[in-house]
């Protein structure tokens, strides 16, 4: 089967290309960009939704875009176990959308921030993680002034019981202490699934480190991991 | 003073300029077409105290598509492509708003790059303030650097480069320097013209309103203490706008549905509307009813003069103007109608039928008075240069006082700087900030593009002519360090007030030594920006003619970075090492003064030192290389170990001083490392090029930092001098 991917472009989107560009580099197959006032993309396979600043992010990130006509389009296909991922303000569009728990808040020290970080991967048996091992240590780079994961007690809790947190910002041993969440995330959590396991949302960019040439490849997997689900036939 | 003279210095006009104008005119002319001239006439839009020696800049050279006077110079990079940059200030808004002011530096900057059809593909910030123990030093630089990052971050445009030094002369004047270069066709460059009569006049993007009057004459006046009242002459930026502009404006610019266009910057409507005209040498008029305003009320001089962001205006033909509004209306942008190109030359305003002003275009654009004005040597001058640098030596504790210069505002890590701006967006970042360089690879090919911004402003304030001339051989050998050819230059000159003999002295000579290296380097300026009048309280800052230099290398993969890679390399000093202490900044560190003789420049050998590096990457001869510059060998050498966390041994000898050779700074200098196995091939490049170097020793793979020096030895441990570096910025800027 040919894999089709959908990266949603909102206005002031702006790793939407870039997430076709390293879909293109890893998977060899193309992806096609998608204009936010659609309202039917029922023939792709998977849904990017790609880093920026939608619609300024002015009011509070992806407080807008949710209410944008693609969004119903995305939670119904959510609803029936289409892959979507969520990068970035994608993770913060889908957290407003309430296709993921919790939100993302300033981070700790006030300021943007744009740097490689370490992730641990916790749990690999997921449509998006299974090309990593359990435990691994991944570098990829954060990009953000909001990504300080933040939710309840009883999501939180949730999200332990069900094995849903993917990534943990982390030291280079592996070790998660509260000192190595640069945005100041609860539990260190970089990023999480929905109880189906089909809604992954990361505040982490593998698209941008996905090719060696940029410094690293780490990312890679991540897509390819995607690309075997979608080859296995689990998503549909 | 009569009524006027009171209306001609309104409007930051001289006497003899208004005498011009009415005998130009053949009239008095009316308080809006004075308006028209004051800021046309401005040093900021009209360049009257600068044009003269800006005339001396080599602009010619066989890969240069467009030179100085479009909205940004553009080079040919071969494979049908081709790179639009320039560089702009924009320093007055961010002395009094240093968030909006620096935000729209940026905004501005963009703008102009893809006005010319180019996509922005990286921005460059080149930054000075005062002493950054100082409360407000401190708010100015977060400002600024979080308007830098907020504007930038959210167009999704990487800032990838750049340079920031702290003097007390920039204490009351900061200085933001904003640069980007984007990348296009080589046969679909646009330019800002306003042919064919009968064409439309659109204006896109935002409305219209209060903000940002007269910024253009704001920018040509000297800073006090009393201009907290200059708040409203600052813009105020909105980047999720402008990233709209920019998609629209590439995707009508990609169907071919225009025939010029030009950012709406200083002075506004009026600049860009009249400089369309003016260089087409047609006319054109403006209707003031058709501009879409944010507010009911406005007066005609400030709908024409305001600087309201994120706007850009166009010359299209008519039949393509319901497809332009199309493209807008998909972006939810206005696209308005507000004027024609005309064939009498006259630049009009009306509302309706009504003619409010009518000036020949030309009058604005081609007919400022051009001022060559009186120069003096100032006294300090040579008074200074003949100071016996004598601090370092007498000094001693050298490992002391590295460790001291790497905690230095001037010296120490800049990541608390970048780490705020997205450098990586857009895929393209393969030498990230940092080094001495940034790379960017250039999709759809295998070249790649290298970019730097530099100047010590304390060599050219104690050697104008030889210190911008440095400045240029610096940001030259910054990208053929990475492998690299520099190719061609923008600037941002940067003075104070030129009414002042001996700060238009500091201009000439600086103007004289940019021309001389861009010609020696065959790094032709293809544009760039006067800023005078920076000053404080009647205190000028330090001369700063700022390069921003464009690089390119043919293969990706050869490019060079600045760190060591691996224990048992050799580690090769290029260049000579001279006893040069003068205007260091260990003489700076160690007794607050800028003093002595600015280290000796050989432009040829400049030239033969970028020619040897771009080859030796070609040749795959080099483990890395790093300029060596500010603070001298082992400053540099310090920069090497800390990334990877590797030491080095090091033992030789020389005829210089220890401290000389430590911490002085002598020009043209590179430290390389390689495998043993390559020394042969790189010496024998290095002797065709007919440069001296030494082989100082090996990068060794535990925490030793040991450099051996005749008699005198210098000791310390990476790891601490690297918690020293990479700690202090933080620290400093911390409110």
């Amino acid at each position: 089967m040919s894999v089709k991917c959908a990266v949603i472009v909102f206005p002031g989107s702006n790793c939407d290309q870039d997430n076709v560009r390293s879909w293109r580099a890893v998977t060899g197959l193309a992806a096609e960009l998608v204009w936010h006032k659609e309202r039917s993309i029922d023939n792709y396979d998977l849904i990017i939704i790609p880093g920026g600043f939608s619609f300024g992010d002015y009011l509070r990130t992806g407080a807008i875009a949710r209410f944008s006509p693609i969004m119903s389009e995305v939670a119904r296909l959510a609803g029936q176990g289409r892959l979507v991922l969520g990068i970035c303000n994608g993770f913060q569009i889908l957290t407003e959308a309430r296709l993921l728990p919790g939100a993302l808040i300033r981070n700790r020290n006030l300021k943007y921030l744009c740097r490689d970080v370490l992730l641990r991967v916790e749990n690999n048996n997921t449509a998006f993680t299974s090309d990593y091992r359990n435990g691994q240590v991944i570098r990829i780079p954060i990009s953000h002034g909001e990504g300080g994961y933040s939710a309840g007690p009883r999501d939180l809790q949730a999200l332990l019981d069900d094995d849903r947190v993917l990534l943990r910002y982390c030291a280079a041993d592996g070790s998660v202490s509260p000192d190595d969440a640069p945005n100041g995330s609860m539990l260190n959590i970089a990023g999480i699934i929905n109880k189906k396991g089909n809604v992954f949302g990361l505040m982490p960019h593998p698209e941008r480190l996905a090719e060696e040439e940029l410094g690293g490849a780490d990312g890679r997997a991540m897509f390819t991991s995607i690309l075997k689900t979608l080859i296995g036939g689990s998503a549909r | 003073m009569t009524s006027t003279e009171a209306l001609f210095r309104e409007h930051g006009l001289t006497e003899h300029e208004y005498d011009l104008i009415v005998e130009m005119m053949g009239r008095t002319p009316n308080y809006l077409e004075l308006s028209l001239f004051g800021v046309m006439w401005s040093e900021h839009c009209g360049y009257k105290n600068s044009k003269a020696h800006l005339k001396k800049f080599p602009t010619k050279g066989p890969h240069v598509l467009q030179g100085p006077g479009e909205n940004a110079g553009v080079i040919d990079i071969g494979d049908g492509l081709a790179v639009a940059f320039k560089m702009e200030s924009h320093n007055h808004p961010s002395a009094i708003e240093p968030y909006q002011g620096a935000a729209t530096g940026v905004g501005g900057i963009i703008r102009d790059i893809f006005a010319m059809g180019a996509r922005p593909i990286a921005s460059l910030d080149s930054l000075r303030f005062g002493d950054i123990n100082d409360a407000r030093v401190k708010r100015l630089l977060n400002g600024v650097v979080e308007g830098i990052g907020g504007y930038g971050n959210c167009m999704g445009i990487p800032t990838v480069a750049g340079d920031l030094y702290f003097h007390p002369s920039f204490q009351g004047n900061p200085l933001v320097n904003a640069m980007c270069v984007g990348l296009l066709r080589s046969d679909a460059i646009y330019r800002g013209q306003a042919t064919g009569a009968e064409n439309i006049v659109m204006l896109v993007g935002a409305r219209t309103g209060r903000d940002g009057l007269k910024g253009a004459s704001f920018a040509s006046e000297e800073l006090s203490d009393k201009d907290h009242d200059k708040r409203p002459n600052v813009q105020v930026g909105d980047p999720f706008m402008e990233k709209l502009l920019m998609e629209a404006t590439l995707e009508i610019l990609k169907e071919g549905l225009v025939v010029g266009l030009q950012d709406l910057g200083a002075a506004g409507l009026t600049s860009s509307s009249a400089e369309m005209a003016g260089r087409a040498g047609s006319g054109l008029y403006i209707d003031l009813d058709r501009v879409p305003l944010r507010e009911e009320g406005l007066l005609d001089w400030e709908i024409m003069l305001s600087e309201s962001q994120e706007r850009m205006l166009l010359v299209v033909q008519p039949s393509k103007a319901q497809a332009i509004e199309k493209i807008f209306d998909k972006w939810d942008l206005l696209a308005e109608p507000i004027g024609k190109v005309t064939e009498d030359g006259l630049f009009a305003i009306k509302r309706g039928d009504k003619v409010l002003a009518a000036v020949p275009a030309k009058f604005l654009t081609d007919q400022v008075p051009i001022y060559n004005r009186e120069q003096k040597e100032p006294s300090y001058h040579q008074r200074l240069k003949q100071v016996e640098p004598t601090a370092v030596k007498q000094y001693k504790d050298y490992s002391g006082l590295l460790k001291r210069l790497l905690s230095s505002p001037n010296l120490c890590s800049r990541h608390w700087v970048y780490d705020q701006y997205d450098h990586m967006v857009g895929l393209n970042t393969v030498v990230r900030p940092g080094g001495d360089a940034a790379l960017l690879r250039i999709p759809g090919s295998r070249k790649g593009l290298a970019m730097s911004s530099d100047c010590n402003s304390r060599y050219v304030y104690l050697d104008p002519h030889l210190g911008a001339a440095i400045a240029v051989a610096e940001a030259a050998l910054n990208v053929a360090v990475v492998g690299a050819k520099p190719l061609a230059l923008t600037n941002c000159l940067n003075f104070g007030n030129p009414e002042n003999p001996e700060i238009y002295w500091q201009f000439v000579k600086a103007t004289d030594g940019l021309a001389q290296a861009a010609s020696a380097l065959e790094t032709p300026v293809t544009g760039g920006n006067v800023s005078f009048y920076n000053e404080y309280d009647g205190r000028a800052i330090y001369p700063t003619p700022t390069i921003g230099m464009i690089g390119l290398i043919e293969e990706l993969s050869d490019h060079l970075t600045c760190h060591f890679k691996e224990p048992d390399h050799l580690v090769v000093l290029v260049g000579e090492t001279k006893e040069e202490l003068g205007a260091s900044e260990a003489h700076h560190l160690l007794t607050g003064r800028d003093e002595g003789p600015v280290p000796t420049l050989d432009l040829a050998a400049a030239k033969r030192l970028n020619e040897f590096l771009v080859q030796a990457a070609q040749k795959r001869l080099l483990a890395s290389a790093h300029d060596c510059a500010d603070g001298g060998l082992s400053v540099a050498l310090a920069e090497c170990c800390f990334p990877l966390g590797l030491g080095v041994e090091l033992e030789f000898s020389g005829d210089v001083s220890a401290a000389a050779t430590f911490f002085g700074e002598s020009q043209s200098r590179v430290v390389v490392s390689l495998a043993p196995d390559r020394l042969n091939d790189a010496v024998s490049l290095l002797a065709s090029k007919d440069l001296p170097y030494a082989v100082l020793g090996r990068v060794c793979g535990d925490d030793k930092f040991i450099i051996k020096y005749n008699s005198e030895t210098l000791n310390a441990s990476v790891s601490e001098l690297r918690l020293a570096w990479s700690a202090a910025l933080p620290k400093a800027t911390a409110i």
